[in-house]
């Protein structure tokens, strides 16, 4: 009589990667505490975003800046000195002086000459008076020398060097249909190509003039990364005005209400020299230290909540293996090491990255709508934009699991893990842009190599080298675009996993 | 087995007191990574403290930074290795077991935790000395290269300044009270690494937080509970008076913090099965 032998019905091995996998799964998703912590950690980044805290003096219709001719937020205000002109022609001038003062910092409205480095006075063609119109503009400024600026974004560079009584300077703008030409000169005989500006629909009657402008005022404290300054104001002196179109009156006003600077702008007129003292700017809107609002990224403040929760899930989906000598089972069923970690390093980046992506298009979208809400203005970001950002944000939980998941291999103890992943992506965020305590160069340092470095892939600002700004971390710039940020942290996930699969194979378990 | 004292006497608690302090001081002497974590803290501190004292300049126009919160930044980084410290000395028991031997030969819990509270403060306030020692000593060193000079207004750190001595004193403490905070919720949690994963969240999350919230009521308000703004207000020796909270009374904020979580700890670890 024959017994047949028992025979397990499973699969007989060796097991492949699915199997892995599909063991890793098991394991995560039948212990219920690591199940709440993710689901804790996308509540956190919620919560964050529809949390109060946030006001701003915008009314519930937002808040108006005007929109340039491609779309994104300018500021359009100062002194113009205009008329209307139609057809093709040409306008010339020479300016003698610029001159400004600015706010004395801590003394309330208390001025003192001094010239920001933006200040602009010159000559401008602009398809209307309305704030946000296409125009083409050659203006001397306080320290860029000449430029040509056109449609907000656009800025070419002429003559270098400051204006001045025995140094003037020479612009002419010549129109010819759409296309506008800059030139400049520093006699008046010698004339040089600045640039070519196309302003596609520029009606048949532009206003063309003169103007003067002169952007807000910015001291920062290094290293404590605040930022005083306000209003300032600039007079530009013009003479030798001339226009091949046949001139009418000239009629002066302030454009976009004077963007907000001391009331006493205005213009004279004598004996063919005209003084324009003007405050404002013509160029991009940024946020941050000399602009208004707050961007997406102020929606995914719960970031860092989640970042620590899941830190600690993923230090713990190895380090757990230890403790409870898990481990030797897990590595006598399997014993290709590094296929293990593997298999551990994609669930657990594919739970975390499925609850980032979940938790943070909410957070966004809702978070948004609280913000407007409340009257701060939000800098509008594309759709494609706000799918970076929130894809970017998943990514960034999941890969800092993924590291969480590493050194918990390395060091096999859960709270060195926990501790060291915390310490490297929030310590670095917390010098640089939470708290800074940093000077923004050794900053910028931090944010390209340490892992913190991934936050980049919440900025939604462009940054303006015509535009004076603290284009530091704590407002909302990163030193790297959004991806290469990204890389940071992955490039550090590798090292961790390399090392981590490394040790795994070489030690005892 | 002999009684001297009868249980509950004064002479009784005394000597389970004892017992338990060194029970507590032979396992923490014995446990193989304690001594690597104090000089761990000590390390950190004055790393991070020297490397951002080398990395900050102040012009002659001035630059509103405190050379004390200068020096004194690497306490952002020690207070982390204090909360492992701190989480393992009681989160390290529950991981091996071993906590039931040790409630075994000790009943009286209250007296066991408040004896591991002795011994950690102990020792984190020991290497606190020593690191912020270290800390002032190299913003010393490397300050004055980096422009801060009595001729632009910062006199050389020395503990002679009773503002430089509250800020180096109060981050001693500090750390001491950041230690307290780790062992109360470490006890309350039972498990190290979620533990320091709550802790780490509490002192960090409050200023990302902060910083990130527009309105300056809200902002202020903030600043005054978190346990790691209010506290670290003790390093401030300029611009006191538009600070959110005074130095000491940040300082207290954390305090409470601290005995808020040893308080929940405690009480769990009475009426809790081990």
């Amino acid at each position: 009589m024959t017994v047949a032998p028992y025979r397990s019905r499973l699969r007989e091995g060796p097991y492949g990667f699915a199997d892995l996998l599909h063991a890793e799964w098991t394991k995560f998703r039948t212990v219920r505490g690591w199940v709440i912590a993710v689901a804790v950690a996308a509540l956190a980044i919620v919560a964050f975003a529809l949390a109060p805290g946030q006001q701003g003096s915008c009314n519930t219709a937002g808040c108006t800046v005007p929109k340039g001719p491609g779309g994104e937020e300018v500021s359009d205000g100062f002194y113009f000195v205009h008329q209307p002109l139609a057809g093709n022609g040409s306008i010339t001038a020479r300016i003698t002086s610029l001159t400004g003062q600015i706010p004395v910092p801590a003394q309330g409205t208390a001025m003192r000459a001094g010239l920001v480095p933006w200040a602009k006075a010159g000559i401008i063609i602009k398809a209307s008076t309305t704030p946000g119109s296409a125009y083409a503009a050659m203006m001397v400024t306080g320290s860029h020398g000449v430029r040509m600026q056109y449609d907000f974004t656009q800025d070419l560079p002429g003559l270098v060097g400051a204006v001045s009584a025995t140094s003037p300077r020479w612009l002419r703008l010549t129109r010819s249909g759409d296309t506008i030409t800059g030139y400049d000169s520093a006699d008046g005989t010698h004339w040089a190509k600045v640039g070519t500006a196309t302003l596609a629909g520029l009606p048949q009657a532009a206003q063309v003039g003169l103007f003067t402008t002169s952007p807000q005022y910015l001291q920062t404290s290094l290293g404590e990364a605040s930022v005083s300054g306000g209003p300032s104001v600039a007079t530009g002196v013009f003479d030798r005005v001339s226009l091949t179109w046949p001139s009418r009156a000239w009629a002066g006003g302030n454009l976009g209400g004077g963007g907000g600077g001391p009331g006493n702008t205005g213009f004279s007129q004598a004996a063919g020299t005209f003084t324009i003292t003007g405050s404002g700017d013509i160029a991009p809107a940024v946020s941050g230290g000399g602009g208004v609002g707050v961007t997406v990224a102020q929606t995914l403040v719960g970031t860092f909540a989640g970042l620590i929760v899941l830190a600690v899930v993923g230090a713990m989906f190895m380090t757990a293996e230890y403790r409870r000598r898990l481990i030797r089972v897990t590595l006598t069923a399997a014993p290709r090491r590094g296929p293990v970690l593997a298999a551990k390093a994609v669930v657990v980046g594919a739970v975390t990255f499925a609850a980032g992506l979940v938790s943070a298009a909410i957070a966004v979208v809702l978070g948004q709508r609280i913000l407007r809400g409340n009257g701060a203005y939000v800098y509008p970001a594309s759709a494609l934009t706000q799918v970076r950002v929130i894809a970017g944000t998943a990514a960034v939980l999941a890969v800092t699991t993924v590291i969480a998941l590493a050194i918990g291999t390395i060091l096999r103890r859960g709270a060195g893990a926990v501790a060291v992943v915390v310490v490297v992506i929030v310590l670095p965020y917390l010098f640089t842009v939470a708290a800074p305590i940093l000077p923004a160069s050794p900053a910028g340092w931090l944010l390209r190599v340490t892992p913190a470095a991934a936050f980049a892939v919440q900025q939604t600002l462009i940054q303006y080298p015509q535009v004076t700004n603290t284009y530091t971390a704590a407002y909302g710039y990163y030193p790297l675009p959004p991806w290469a940020g990204l890389a940071v942290l992955c490039t550090w996930a590798a090292l961790a996993l390399g090392l981590g699969v490394f040790l795994l194979r070489r030690r005892d378990a | 087995m002999s009684h001297a004292a009868r249980p509950g006497t004064h002479r009784a608690n005394l000597r389970d007191a004892q017992y338990a302090l060194h029970g507590e001081w032979t396992k923490t002497r014995t446990a193989g990574g304690t001594i690597w974590l104090l000089l761990a803290v000590i390390a950190a501190t004055v790393a991070v403290a020297a490397a951002v004292a080398a990395a900050t300049r102040c012009p002659a126009t001035g630059c509103g930074q405190d050379p004390a919160k200068v020096s004194l930044s690497g306490i952002d980084l020690g207070q982390a290795v204090v909360t492992i410290l701190a989480a393992l000395a009681i989160g390290g028991e529950y991981g091996t077991g071993m906590i039931q031997v040790t409630l075994t030969a000790m009943p009286r819990r209250t007296t066991m935790l408040a004896a591991k509270a002795a011994i950690l403060t102990g020792l984190v306030l020991m290497a606190g000395t020593v690191a912020v020692l270290g800390s002032l000593l190299a913003g010393r060193l490397i300050l004055p290269a980096h422009g801060f000079t009595p001729a632009h207004g910062y006199p050389l750190l020395s503990l002679a300044d009773r503002p430089y001595l509250r800020a180096a004193a109060g981050s001693v403490l500090y750390l001491g009270l950041i230690g307290l905070l780790g062992l109360g919720i470490a006890t309350a949690i039972r498990d190290s690494a979620v533990a320091i994963g709550v802790v780490l969240g509490l002192l960090y999350l409050f200023p990302v937080v902060a910083a990130a919230v527009s309105n300056p009521h809200w902002q202020r308000h903030l600043e005054q509970i978190a346990p790691m703004s209010a506290g670290l207000a003790i390093q401030a020796t300029t611009g006191l008076r538009g600070m959110p909270i005074s130095p000491w009374a940040g300082l207290g904020v954390l305090a409470a913090w601290a005995a808020g979580a040893m308080l929940v700890g405690g009480l769990l670890l009475r009426f809790r099965d081990a």
